[in-house]
């Protein structure tokens, strides 16, 4: 009894704020005759006549989530790689630290005209655009965690003589990962935020190029089913980063929840 | 490598330096025996050491660059050499249209931020004290602040031309979600152990407020304070560049058409020492007001 | 004890740290041998360098000079024979590998093949009496737990040496008397070479067939001292011996005069 009134409860928590918001965004767009705010029925339509578009999906939706997947992935994996490097060689890290902030410090959309003017239109730069913005937060933290480790466990590894790869599998990394997973999730929004970006510039496909493309046709109905799509990836993106965060850093959640008493 | 590698990490105890001198490689001692105390190799050299080191890392950036621009790897129209973008840098800071342009870019970023901040403030901290309001929030909170805020900008266009505000709309929306995101969890940590006993004290509301929520959750809306400060300044020049309100980021759009690459060069470089001013100067006031407090400081663990 | 040669030798050892304030010497001059099978623990005030001096027998930290031969070869890294158990049980754990990945990884590393590996695994734990808890993670454990966790790994690793850094500074006594036993029992079963360090008088006797003193910083060994408790020792009984009493009120004054000696040395 008190159980299923407690689902119930938290079901209205979770659900009762956005469908007060979309009501009132019915009630509001009903009244009024803004050519600006379409009632959320309109954009529903739009929505599924738009984007579950084959065509569509394939030429501008699909091709632009590759993009980004394979973006961050590289991103992800350069910066693992070469913040371990940077992370563990002091000399190195001395010697990049001033720059690393630099780049960092730069806003990444400020690269899209340079890389446009250096690798011309087309897929790599818009590749290079997503990498060049979101590696920082992966290398940097990577650097950072692979730094900090703990002294104790480093000399634990030192005389059990655990070495090389099996030390990087099964202690730098592991123990840098909640680092790295804090400079992964920011790199997901970023890149994100930049697949977006290289193809509101001088584009004739992707998401963000058909976005602009409504909003100039005055389509506006198409227009905002496009934020809202972008929304939605961003929404997913975040949720299954969490899935996946939860599961890689299950020890470090395990154990401060321990140490907290 | 990595074996090598870990033994500058090994920390030795109480208040003294981890050795930094020669060290054993292979299993052969660096130092013979019987030299007693090592010279040198203070905290004090290892400090200029790093500085130099990070210069020798800057300077090597430049003349990798010069060299890359020479070699002609790219259509030097493309990619001008470091010392033509630093000269073309060095111009620039004379000409007064520059600073007027920074100016623009400034007002922008500081108005957008301050909206934000301010916004978050008051919306998180109501939202904070009243546990319905959280729990009702909560849903709508986690589904909007994922939305990337360039997927607001044709509506901000829409609604507001191309113009400051459009700017405006687009700057505020994500750090204004940092803020309260920040505001929330500090409100939240505020130990309610430590509430009851003010309760119990006999403090009022007001007292409770300035006491032990305002002390508790002060850490985290610095520390969101610090980070939205970059996000509104990335998404200034962004907003610049894909709008096309004044700023740095329209100059650099105007300079990738014209085209100007020395100018495109050097107005990237300003980017970046405008992101790494406000780095350094929100680091510099989260220090400064939160050095009464500091072990509470962390950011949100999520 | 004099015609075997000694399995771990200390000779003439001195560590000085550079600090900002100039340099610091932790270690004067530090002689001990330890022979084969021995149970020899070493116990000085607090303060005195005793984990520096552990921290250089293990070949993780170079000395200023002097050396530390083992097996007749100078250490200047982690020997393959030598196991350390550190007073950090906290950290000196993997927290993102179970119980028995922890126990496991430095047979990994010395290329044990998987089912010898499981089986050697499976024994340390039983021989510290935590066979139920293979697959849990050893934040879920307690202190004392998981320090059983931390000697089952330098067990398994099967060492000639075994080396144990204030081990039980940090549990509680009862989990500590359970421990010490646990370390003689070891020490027993596997015939292994022990070097124990502890700041505790009690525990020392209690523990060793030897005691070294250490005096206070800048450290100089204060005595060697043979423990002639039977072999058979348990808490109540050898704790109650006249010997035992005679024996700690020994070390306690050596250690009283080392403290003394420190202030006379600094005025």
């Amino acid at each position: 009894m008190t159980a299923v009134r407690r689902t119930l409860a938290s079901a209205g928590f979770t659900l009762g704020l956005p469908l007060l918001l979309l009501l009132g965004w019915a009630v509001a767009t009903r009244s009024t005759t803004t050519i600006y705010f379409p009632t959320p029925a309109r954009v529903g339509e739009a929505f599924v006549a738009t984007w579950l578009d084959p065509e569509i999906l394939g030429r501008d939706v699909l091709p632009s989530l590759g993009r980004f997947a394979i973006g961050v992935a590289l991103s992800i994996v350069i910066g693992i790689a070469a913040g371990t490097v940077i992370g563990s060689t002091p000399w190195l890290r001395a010697l990049l630290e001033p720059m690393l902030e630099f780049f960092r410090a730069i806003p990444p959309v400020v690269l899209v005209p340079v890389l446009m003017l250096v690798l011309g239109l087309g897929d790599t730069m818009r590749l290079a655009v997503i990498v060049s913005g979101s590696v920082w937060p992966v290398l940097l933290n990577t650097v950072e965690g692979v730094r900090a480790r703990d002294p104790v466990l480093v000399d634990t590894s030192r005389s059990y003589r655990v070495r090389g790869a099996l030390a990087l599998r099964y202690f730098v990394l592991p123990a840098a990962s909640p680092q790295i997973m804090a400079g992964i999730r920011l790199c997901l929004s970023i890149g994100l935020i930049l697949m977006v970006i290289s193809e509101m510039f001088a584009a004739s496909s992707g998401l963000g190029y058909q976005i602009v493309f409504f909003q100039r046709q005055y389509m506006i109905a198409e227009m905002w089913s496009g934020i809202v799509l972008l929304g939605l990836v961003g929404v997913v993106v975040a949720a299954v980063f969490h899935v996946v965060e939860r599961r890689v850093l299950h020890w470090y959640h395990g154990s401060r929840e321990v140490s907290r008493g | 490598m990595l074996s090598e590698t870990v033994t500058s990490m090994t920390t030795v105890p109480g208040p003294v330096a981890p050795e930094q001198a020669p060290r054993a490689r292979d299993g052969v001692r660096a130092t013979p025996r019987g030299t007693g105390p090592r010279p040198s190799a203070r905290p004090r050299s290892r400090r200029t050491r790093r500085a130099v080191l990070g210069f020798l890392g800057v300077l090597g950036f430049a003349a990798t660059w010069e060299l890359f621009a020479l070699a002609e790897v790219v259509n030097p129209s493309y990619l001008p050499s470091f010392t033509t973008t630093a000269r073309r840098l060095v111009a620039e800071l004379g000409e007064p249209r520059f600073w007027s342009t920074l100016g623009d870019t400034l007002i922008t970023w500081a108005l957008g931020l301050a909206i934000a901040v301010g916004a978050a403030l008051v919306l998180g901290t109501v939202i904070g004290l009243v546990p319905f309001l959280r729990r009702a929030t909560h849903s709508t909170v986690e589904f909007l602040r994922p939305i990337p805020s360039v997927a607001i900008i044709p509506l901000a266009v829409l609604v507001a031309g191309l113009s400051r505000e459009a700017a405006l709309i687009v700057v505020v929306y994500a750090p204004f979600w940092q803020v309260l995101i920040q505001v929330l969890y500090g409100i939240a940590d505020v130990n309610t152990v430590a509430r009851d006993t003010a309760r119990s004290f006999g403090l009022g509301r007001a007292q409770r407020l300035r006491h032990l929520v305002l002390p508790t959750a002060l850490p985290y809306v610095i520390t969101g304070f610090r980070l939205a400060a970059a996000i509104a300044l990335v998404l200034t020049i962004t907003s610049e560049l894909v709008i096309g309100n004044p700023g740095i980021g329209r100059q650099i759009d105007l300079y990738r058409s014209a085209p100007d690459a020395p100018g495109l060069y050097a107005l990237v470089l300003v980017t970046g020492l405008l992101g790494l001013l406000v780095n350094l100067g929100t680091r510099a006031i989260e220090r400064r007001v939160l050095h009464w407090h500091p072990s509470v400081r962390r950011e949100t663990p999520r | 004890m004099a015609d075997r040669t000694p399995l771990l030798s200390v000779t003439e050892l001195s560590k000085t740290y550079l600090s900002a304030t100039g340099p610091v010497e932790a270690i004067r001059s530090i002689s001990f041998d330890v022979y084969p099978g021995e149970l020899v623990c070493i116990v000085g005030p607090s303060g005195c360098g005793k984990t520096t001096l552990l921290k250089c027998v293990s070949g993780l930290l170079p000395p200023t000079s002097g050396t530390v031969t083992l097996d007749g070869a100078e250490v200047t890294r982690p020997p393959a024979t030598m196991a350390v158990v550190f007073q950090e049980y906290g950290q000196s754990l993997y927290p993102w590998l179970t119980v028995r990945d922890n126990v496991a990884l430095p047979l990994r590393a010395r290329g044990v093949p998987r089912a010898e590996r499981a089986a050697v695994v499976e024994r340390a734990l039983e021989e510290v009496g935590l066979s139920h808890v293979l697959r849990t993670y050893p934040w879920q454990l307690s202190g004392g737990m998981q320090q059983r966790v931390a000697i089952a790994r330098a067990v398994a690793y099967q060492p000639e040496v075994l080396v144990m850094d204030e081990p039980f500074a940090a549990v509680d006594a009862q989990t500590r008397a359970d421990l010490e036993d646990l370390v003689r029992r070891v020490w027993k079963d596997l015939g292994v070479t022990v070097l124990f360090v502890t700041h505790d008088i009690d525990e020392s006797v209690y523990l060793g067939e030897r005691v070294v003193v250490l005096s206070a910083s800048p450290t100089v060994v204060q005595e060697d001292l043979a423990v002639d408790l039977p072999a058979e020792r348990d808490q109540l009984g050898t704790r109650a011996l006249p010997r035992f009493t005679e024996l700690r009120t020994h070390v306690y004054g050596q250690i009283q005069r080392a403290k003394r000696g420190e202030q006379v040395g600094a005025a």
